[in-house]
C-alpha cells in the first residue's frame, strides 16, 4: 500500500505522535494517561510506516528489535520496585528523590516503572506489526 | 514480622520473571534459553525452600505491595499450604526443565518453548501466593494464556482440536470466575481474602453469598477438572509433547484445587452442610467417573489423563470431609499425586522414545528390554494405585481414616472401589506395555538396548529417578509430611491466623 499522501504526511506525524506520547507519558502522574497508552501512542507512527513501505523497509530504519524493547521494559520495571526493598519496604513502594528537578518535577521510581511499561507496550505492539506485515 | 523477611515472598516470583526477561532477550539463543531455564528452575527451588523454612518457623509471612495496607492494596501471603505448593511446583519445574532439555525438538525451543513455560510456572506460583481474590484471577490468566500457547506450540492437527475445547472451557471458567468475583465485591465491598472472609461471616444474608459460591465452584470446578466439567482435561492433555503434558498434569489442576480448597476453608465456611455436601457429591462422582473413564481407553497417555481426574476427587473428598484429618489427607495426597502423576507422564514418554506410539496394543516388551525403567513405573503406578507402603496408600489411608472418623462411610467406601479400579486399569498398562512380549511385527522395533537408551536419553531418565526418589521418600518417612500437613490443615481450618497475620500486619 505505497500512497504518496499517507508516505509524505508521515514525515510530519511522527514527531507529533512521539512528543504527543511523551505529554501522555508525563501526564499519567496525575491525569488519565501514563505508560500504556503513551506506548500505544509512540507505536503508531511505525505502524504506519510499517503498512505504507513494508516491514523490511521498518526494521531496517528501525534497527533496534521491538522484543528487546518489551524485554529491556520488564526488566526496568521489575528493577524499579527494588529499590523500596533496598530501603526495608515492601516491594514496588515508591521511592522520590527529594529536590524537584526543573520542568520534570519530582522524580521517582514510579516513573521508571512507567517508562518500563512504555517500553514493553511499544515493543510488543510493535512485534505484533511487524510479524503480521511480515506475512 | 521484621522487614528482611519481606523479600522471601517475592523472591520465587523474582527468580522467574528474570528468567523470562533474559529468554526474551537472548530470544534467538535457544541453547541460552536452556541453560538460563535450568538455572532459574534450580534457583525457583531454592527460593522455593527459603520460603517454605521461614513460613515453617516464623509463621505466616505477608508482604503488602506497594506498601498499600491490607484491604486496599494487593496482598501475598505465604502460609505453610501456599509454600508447600510452592515448594511442590518448584520441584515439579525443575524436573520437567532438566527433561524437556532432551525432550522437546529444537524447532519447538526455538519458538519460545523456555520462555512461555517459565511463564506459566510463574503464573502457577502467583496463584498460590496471592491473598487478593481479583489478583488471583489475574495470575490464573497469566498461567492459562501461557499454557494455550504451550498447547499449540508445534501446530499439530490433534494439538489444535486439543486446545479448542481446552480454550473455550477456560474461557467459560474465567467468565464465572469474574461474575463470582463481581458478586463478591458488590456483597461485600472488598476482595482481599482475609477481609472477604470476616465480610462473609458477619453478612446478614448468607443466601446472597451462595450465588458467590455458586460461580466460584463452577469456574474453580472447571480449572480443576471436576465432575461435570472434566471433559477438556482428557481431550487436552494428550495432544503436546511429554514435557508440556508432565507439567500441567502436575501443576494446573492441582491450581483449582488449591483455590477450591482455599476459597472452602477461608471464605465459604457459613454454611457447611449444604456446601461441603455439594463437594462431597462432586468428589464421589469425580472419582468414580475419571476411572471408568480411564477403564475404556486404550493409550498410555489417555489413561493417566483419567486419573488425573479420578485422583482430583480424592483431594476434593478430603476437603468435603471438613476435619482437620481429612484435610492434611487432602493435603498429603495433593503432594503424592502430584509427584507420582508427573513422573507417570514423563516415563510414558521415555516408553514412547523406544517404541514410538502411546497405544498400548502397539507397546509390548519393555520389561524384557529395560527392567530398570520398568522398576521406575511400577513404582510411581502402584503408588498411584495405593499398595502399601508407597505414599498413594497413606494418602489414601488417612482419608478413608478421615471418612470413617466422620461418619461417611458411602464415600469411604466409594473411595476404596477406585482405588481398586485404578490397580485394575493401571495393571492394564503394566500387562501390556511391561509385561507381554512385544507384538508381533513391532519386534525388533526397539531403537535403543538398556544401555544406548540411556547413553542418549539420560536426562529423560535422570529427572524420572529425581521424581521416583521423593515419592519413595514420601513412602517410606510418611510421618515428617503427615505432620506437616496436620499443622497446615489446623492453620487452614482456623481463617482467624490468616486474617490476624494480613490485616494486623499493617499496623505495625
Amino acid at each position: 500500500m505505497r500512497t504518496l499522501i499517507l508516505s509524505t504526511i508521515l514525515r510530519a506525524l511522527t514527531p507529533l505522535f512521539i512528543s504527543f506520547a511523551l505529554y501522555m507519558f508525563f501526564r499519567g502522574h496525575n491525569n488519565p494517561g501514563g505508560g500504556f497508552i503513551a506506548g500505544l501512542i509512540a507505536s503508531i507512527p511505525f505502524m504506519l510506516h510499517a503498512m505504507v513501505f513494508g516491514y523490511k523497509r521498518t526494521t531496517r530504519v528501525f534497527r533496534i528489535r521491538p522484543r528487546l524493547l518489551a524485554g529491556l521494559g520488564l526488566l526496568l520495571a521489575l528493577i524499579s520496585g527494588m529499590f523500596s526493598v533496598l530501603r526495608g519496604e515492601p516491594y514496588l513502594s515508591p521511592v522520590w528523590v527529594d529536590e524537584k528537578l526543573p520542568v520534570i518535577g519530582k522524580v521517582g521510581t514510579p516513573i521508571f516503572f512507567d517508562f518500563g511499561v512504555l517500553l514493553v507496550v511499544f515493543g510488543v505492539v510493535l512485534q505484533i506489526t511487524f510479524l503480521l506485515t511480515e506475512e | 514480622m521484621s522487614d528482611i523477611l519481606t523479600p522471601f515472598i517475592l523472591l520465587p516470583l523474582w527468580v522467574l520473571l528474570i528468567a523470562f526477561i533474559f529468554c526474551i532477550l537472548f530470544w534467538k539463543y535457544a541453547k541460552v534459553q536452556a541453560v538460563i531455564a535450568l538455572t532459574s528452575a534450580a534457583g525457583y527451588l531454592l527460593s522455593a525452600v527459603w520460603l517454605f523454612l521461614a513460613v515453617y518457623q516464623d509463621g505466616i509471612q505477608v508482604v503488602q505491595i506497594g506498601n498499600w495496607p491490607a484491604p486496599y492494596g494487593i496482598t501475598l501471603v505465604a502460609d505453610l499450604f501456599a509454600s508447600i505448593m510452592v515448594l511442590i511446583s518448584a520441584v515439579i519445574a525443575f524436573a520437567i526443565i532438566l527433561y524437556s532439555l532432551q525432550d522437546i525438538s529444537a524447532e519447538r525451543k526455538r519458538n519460545g518453548f523456555y520462555p512461555v513455560l517459565l511463564v506459566m510456572v510463574f503464573g502457577v506460583c502467583g496463584s498460590f501466593l496471592t491473598g487478593d481474590v481479583f489478583n488471583l484471577y489475574v495470575w490464573f490468566e497469566v498461567m492459562l494464556v501461557a499454557s494455550f500457547v504451550l498447547i499449540v506450540l508445534g501446530n499439530r492437527q490433534g494439538q489444535l482440536e486439543g486446545s479448542v475445547k481446552y480454550v473455550t472451557l477456560s474461557f467459560i471458567s474465567s467468565g464465572f470466575l469474574l461474575t463470582g468475583i463481581a458478586i463478591l465485591y458488590k456483597l461485600t465491598g472488598t476482595l482481599n481474602m482475609a477481609d472477604l472472609s470476616e465480610a462473609i461471616a458477619q453478612h446478614p444474608d448468607p443466601e446472597l453469598i451462595n450465588l458467590a459460591t455458586v460461580f466460584f465452584l463452577v469456574g474453580f470446578g472447571i480449572k480443576a477438572a471436576l465432575f461435570p466439567f472434566f471433559s477438556w482435561l482428557p481431550a487436552s492433555y494428550p495432544t503436546p509433547p511429554i514435557s508440556v503434558v508432565g507439567l500441567m498434569a502436575g501443576l494446573l489442576t492441582k491450581v483449582g484445587v488449591y483455590a477450591l480448597m482455599r476459597f472452602f476453608t477461608l471464605l465459604f465456611t457459613y454454611d457447611l452442610p449444604s456446601t461441603h455436601s455439594l463437594l462431597l457429591v462432586l468428589a464421589g462422582l469425580t472419582m468414580f467417573f475419571g476411572v471408568l473413564g480411564a477403564l475404556a481407553q486404550r493409550d498410555f497417555k489417555k489413561i493417566l489423563s483419567f486419573h488425573i481426574v479420578s485422583q482430583i476427587g480424592y483431594m476434593i473428598m478430603g476437603l468435603a470431609l471438613f476435619t482437620p484429618l481429612a484435610i492434611a489427607g487432602s493435603i498429603f495426597y495433593i503432594v503424592h499425586h502430584i509427584l507420582v502423576k508427573t513422573n507417570l507422564f514423563l516415563i510414558s514418554g521415555i516408553v514412547k522414545v523406544t517404541q514410538g506410539h502411546y497405544l498400548l496394543s502397539k507397546l509390548g516388551g519393555v520389561y524384557d528390554r529395560y527392567p530398570y525403567l520398568t522398576l521406575l513405573f511400577a513404582i510411581s503406578a502402584f503408588s498411584l494405585a495405593g499398595i502399601p507402603p508407597l505414599s498413594g496408600f497413606w494418602g489414601k489411608f488417612i482419608l478413608a481414616k478421615a471418612g470413617l472418623e466422620a461418619n461417611r462411610y458411602f464415600i469411604v467406601a466409594v473411595s476404596l472401589l477406585v482405588g481398586l479400579l485404578t490397580l485394575f486399569s493401571m495393571s492394564k498398562i503394566w500387562v501390556s506395555v511391561f509385561w507381554s512380549s512385544a507384538p508381533g511385527e513391532a519386534k525388533g522395533e526397539f531403537k535403543y538396548d538398556s544401555r544406548t537408551l540411556f547413553k542418549s536419553h539420560y536426562l529423560l531418565i535422570l529427572s524420572s529417578v529425581f521424581l521416583t526418589l521423593c515419592t519413595l521418600v514420601l513412602s517410606f518417612y510418611p510421618e515428617a509430611l503427615i505432620a506437616l500437613s496436620k499443622r497446615t490443615a489446623e492453620q487452614l481450618l482456623d481463617p482467624q491466623i490468616y486474617i490476624d497475620a494480613v490485616l494486623n500486619n499493617n499496623n505495625n
